[in-house]
């Protein structure tokens, strides 16, 4: 089934489960889906996993989330920032679980759950606390570390366009993780600042093919 | 274009920056660490055709925006807003490492709190009790690179050495450093040992006594 374009946020992120693992795009603040988390802090889901790059920042979008304990665990590569206050109480007052990985196996570990791959051997990290207690293997002379895919419940994704089937394009460094991530939850909401007539973007272009998509919400103005 | 520093006294971090890019090979496609390793892109000649990767997604990365330049949409792995030459391309964050994992990029540069005499890198944890780890991309670099260069202060402001027999502070990555550019000295990590290849306002005999590393002629 194509993608679905929901009237707004809030239906986009309707049925959100608590205990959810959700995968949310962006580096920094470009490529956030802020419109989508907004509407999950009022959604209300809880004991949420979140995988993302980075731990918030400032006080809205995913830091409004957090603020709100709605989040047992993190999963990101790089949680502390100059910015990263609301995550850095938390997990100094014990109040949120953080899983660090290594932004390389982040991205892939996520491409492994999109694509079928049961788990892949890597060197990155081998060697280093982020490898403890995992299982390595001598391929060509060098360590390499098994590392198992994340798979998400829900993967709310910012893209720039989508067209009415769910084909999407990103925009410039805000593409990050949206792609991959698209392809590795169950439930994939685009949030998108135009969406286009089927037809009107052009197929070479398409970064994020529409099987992936299950929902599209247009970005409120702000 | 890029003046070599003098050697007659240690080098300021612009001067360091200079050293690494005077190595960077021409055409080369390069990743500069966030901090102090941005700095080389100012020495690197205008005619060096050399591409900047930044993990967050983009080839052929710009200088730094300005005023109606500003873009949220285009930011480098520091999240400081960058340009597009002609010739930039994006890609998703799966392509991006696997362009570094991959082994493509020739060169990377990375900032260090401690390098080992194997090549050991430690640059992402202090591992302090209240410190918040975060690794970023540093792993995936050090191992991913077909050349890893350090620039750092070759001792501590207390005046511990930062280049040390065995790292104590948690490893990036092990045997992947090959180069350290210090304010006081070159030093290449070879598998028979680390060798001084220059030094600014010190003598390798001098060295030789502040260090716990030994020293090849």
């Amino acid at each position: 089934m194509t993608a679905r374009v929901c009237a707004d946020a809030d239906e986009a992120v309707a049925g959100i489960e608590d205990g959810s693992t959700v995968l949310v795009s962006g580096f920094g603040m470009a490529g956030m889906p802020v419109g989508l988390i907004d509407a999950l802090v009022r959604q209300g889901a809880r004991d949420l996993t979140v995988v993302s790059n980075n731990a918030g920042n400032g006080d809205t979008g995913l830091a409004a989330l957090l603020a709100k304990r709605r989040v047992r665990k993190v999963v990101c590569s790089f949680p502390r920032q100059a910015d990263s206050h609301v995550f850095d109480a938390l997990y100094r007052a014990g109040e949120i679980e953080l899983e660090v990985v290594p932004q390389g196996n982040l991205a892939e570990r996520m491409r492994a759950a999109g694509a079928g791959i049961g788990a892949f051997f890597c060197p990155t990290g081998a060697g280093t606390l982020l490898a403890e207690g995992k299982e390595t293997r001598v391929i060509d002379g060098r360590t390499h570390v098994l590392e198992y895919p994340i798979k998400g419940d829900v993967a709310l994704v910012g893209a720039h366009r989508a067209d009415r089937m769910g084909n999407l394009v990103y925009r410039k460094t805000a593409r990050n993780f949206g792609p991959v991530m698209a392809t590795a939850a169950t439930t994939v909401i685009a949030q998108v600042r135009e969406i286009v007539d089927t037809g009107a973007i052009d197929p070479e272009t398409v970064v994020t093919p529409s099987i992936y998509v299950d929902r599209v919400v247009q970005e409120a103005a702000a | 274009m890029t003046r070599v520093p003098t050697a007659e006294r240690p080098l300021g971090k612009h001067e360091i920056a200079a050293y690494v890019a005077r190595d960077i090979p021409r055409g080369a496609f390069v990743n500069l660490g966030i901090g102090r390793p941005t700095l080389v892109a100012d020495h690197l000649p205008a005619d060096s055709g050399v591409v900047l990767h930044t993990e967050n997604g983009m080839l052929h990365m710009g200088p730094a925006a300005q005023g109606a330049e500003i873009d949220p949409d285009l930011i480098n792995a520091g999240k400081i807003p960058v340009t597009e030459p002609p010739g930039a391309a994006y890609f998703h964050h799966a392509d991006s490492f696997a362009m570094m994992r991959g082994g493509h990029l020739d060169v990377c540069v990375l900032g260090a709190f401690q390098v080992s005499a194997a090549g050991d890198l430690a640059n992402w944890h202090t591992g302090e009790p209240d410190a918040i780890p975060a690794v970023g991309g540093a792993m995936d670099l050090a191992i991913g690179a077909k050349q890893v260069f350090v620039m750092m202060t070759l001792f501590t402001k207390t005046g511990a050495p930062k280049l040390v027999p065995d790292c104590t502070y948690p490893l990036t990555g092990r045997n992947c450093v090959d180069t350290v550019y210090t304010d006081l000295a070159v030093f290449d990590i070879a598998p028979e040992g680390v060798r001084v290849r220059e030094t600014f306002g010190t003598t390798p005999e001098d060295l030789a006594t502040r260090l716990d590393v030994p020293l090849l002629p």
